[in-house]
């Protein structure tokens, strides 16, 4: 097995694509080349100087230095969560519903996978550990956004039918509990319908990268199928986590569904 | 002592609000729209937060769990909503009562419906099929079933042709005298407030006033 070394020769080839698209965009008067270049630079930057990090904290495997680096990995997960609400709670749930959540849900599988399934020796073995958090982060991060996202809408357009079960003698769980299931279902349908099309439309991201670097074929398609199942059930835990708190956080003591704890929705910016 | 006691009350826009309404009383609220009518109401039935005590009987509301509460004090809203598709999905309860004591309760859905000018099949209808007047009447008939014993009533008769007016009139007069419910009525229309009696009053500039 060999692993073709890519030279940065070879990649400017492939930025001359970019530049190309770029051109043409300027002369179709597409207005897209701006984007796409700034796009182009920070990928380019931001891989590069996560590969060095990640050199560097291969290089020692010192615990603490991972764990700020997991922990900043949270943290921008967490404000991507919140970008995506049309309608965040107000105040620090905003972020710290989606944050909490993923937290409780990415970091629990990881740990399970790290000492149970893969068993490397120490457990926070940096080459496993950051590369397994980042997918189970960026997939949760999703589920998550959606989930949120569905339970505050649906809350806030279906005011008049909470209120209704409500006042019929519901408790504030009867109440929600249509909007909760439909909340988690939205969180779940992507992991779903990739893991149902996986290999028959495209090869995933992961097992391409595996086969081009060198492995074989049956490996890469087991680490895959590995990784699915880690995110399906880190996707439905970080999404389950975060409907319950969020759906708990719109009703108060007196289970009165409080939509001023919503922030109005605001014009894209 | 009163049946629905409502104890330095003070939804949004009003000022404290004390009242008593007695068992099997019927009071009137008017007010121009947006003086905060439906809102007095909202707060009895705890639905937004708000300063003040109500009391049902000797039973204070924060000693009781909200569900239950609201369950005791029926609120009709001006707008009837409906969370399944089929009208008979939303009267768990009334089977749940009949079923538990001998003696049919005087919320008994046949009668109720009878009362209202339905036919016991309209359980089946989908709630999509029906009329604005429909939804308003079935809402009635679905928080009578739940044995409120005081009803608070908003805008109950607005959508409603003159007949079907007065069947609300009856069915709501008849469960106040057999149930002995204290009524809290809010209505725009003063001829119904004459019509029907009662104590009146009005909100202006925020306050809650006895009409004479």
């Amino acid at each position: 097995m060999s692993l073709v070394l890519l030279t940065p020769l070879d990649l400017a080839f492939a930025a001359l694509l970019v530049l190309l698209l770029a051109f043409m965009s300027w002369r179709l008067h597409l207005g897209v080349e701006r984007r796409l270049l700034i796009a182009a630079v920070r990928s380019t930057v931001q891989l590069l100087l996560v590969g060095l990090v990640l050199k560097a904290l291969f290089a020692q495997t010192n615990p603490w230095l991972i764990g700020l680096m997991a922990l900043f990995m949270l943290t921008v997960a967490g404000f991507e969560v919140l970008q995506r609400q049309k309608r965040r709670f107000c105040g620090p749930w905003g972020y710290g519903i989606g944050a909490l959540s993923m937290f409780i849900s990415s970091f629990s599988v990881l740990l399970l996978t790290l000492t149970v399934i893969i068993r490397v020796e120490p457990w926070y073995q940096p080459q496993y550990l950051i590369p397994l958090l980042g997918m189970l982060l960026g997939n949760t991060m999703s589920g998550a956004a959606i989930a949120l996202d569905t339970l505050t809408r649906g809350a806030w357009d279906a005011r008049g039918r909470i209120e209704a079960r409500l006042l019929s003698g519901g408790t504030w769980n009867d109440a929600i509990a249509d909007i909760r299931r439909d909340s988690l279902r939205a969180g779940l349908i992507p992991i779903v319908n990739a893991m149902a099309t996986a290999g028959l439309v495209s090869l995933p991201g992961m097992m391409t990268g595996q086969i081009l670097a060198g492995s074989p074929p049956m490996e890469a398609a087991k680490y895959q199928l590995l990784m699915m199942f880690l995110i399906s059930a880190g996707t439905g835990l970080g999404s389950m986590a975060a409907v319950w708190i969020g759906s708990r956080r719109l009703f108060d003591e007196r289970e009165r569904l409080r939509l001023d704890r919503l922030r109005p929705a605001e014009s894209k910016h | 002592m009163g049946l629905l006691r409502l104890e330095a009350l003070r939804p949004r826009v009003l000022a404290p609000v004390s009242l008593c309404v007695d068992s099997g009383e019927l009071v009137f609220v008017s007010g121009p729209s947006g003086s905060g009518k439906s809102l007095l109401l909202r707060a009895v039935a705890d639905l937004d937060p708000h300063p003040g005590e109500v009391w049902l009987g000797a039973e204070a509301r924060s000693a009781m769990p909200p569900a239950r509460w609201r369950r005791r004090v029926g609120l009709l809203p001006a707008e009837a909503f409906w969370w399944t598709d089929t009208v008979g999905d939303h009267f768990p309860q009334a089977a749940a009562v009949a079923g538990a004591s001998g003696t049919p309760p005087p919320s008994a859905l046949p009668a109720l419906l009878s009362a209202l000018g339905f036919e016991p099949d309209v359980l089946d209808w989908s709630v999509g099929r029906l009329s604005t007047g429909e939804r308003q009447r079935l809402a009635l008939a679905r928080l009578l079933a739940q044995d409120p014993e005081a009803l608070l009533l908003d805008e109950a008769t607005a959508n409603l042709d003159p007949s079907n007016r007065e069947r609300v009139e009856h069915l709501v007069a008849d469960y106040r005298a057999s149930r002995g419910a204290a009524v809290l009525w809010v209505s725009h229309d003063p001829e119904q407030r004459v019509r029907l009696g009662g104590r009146q009053f009005g909100i202006h500039d925020g306050r809650l006033a006895a009409i004479t």
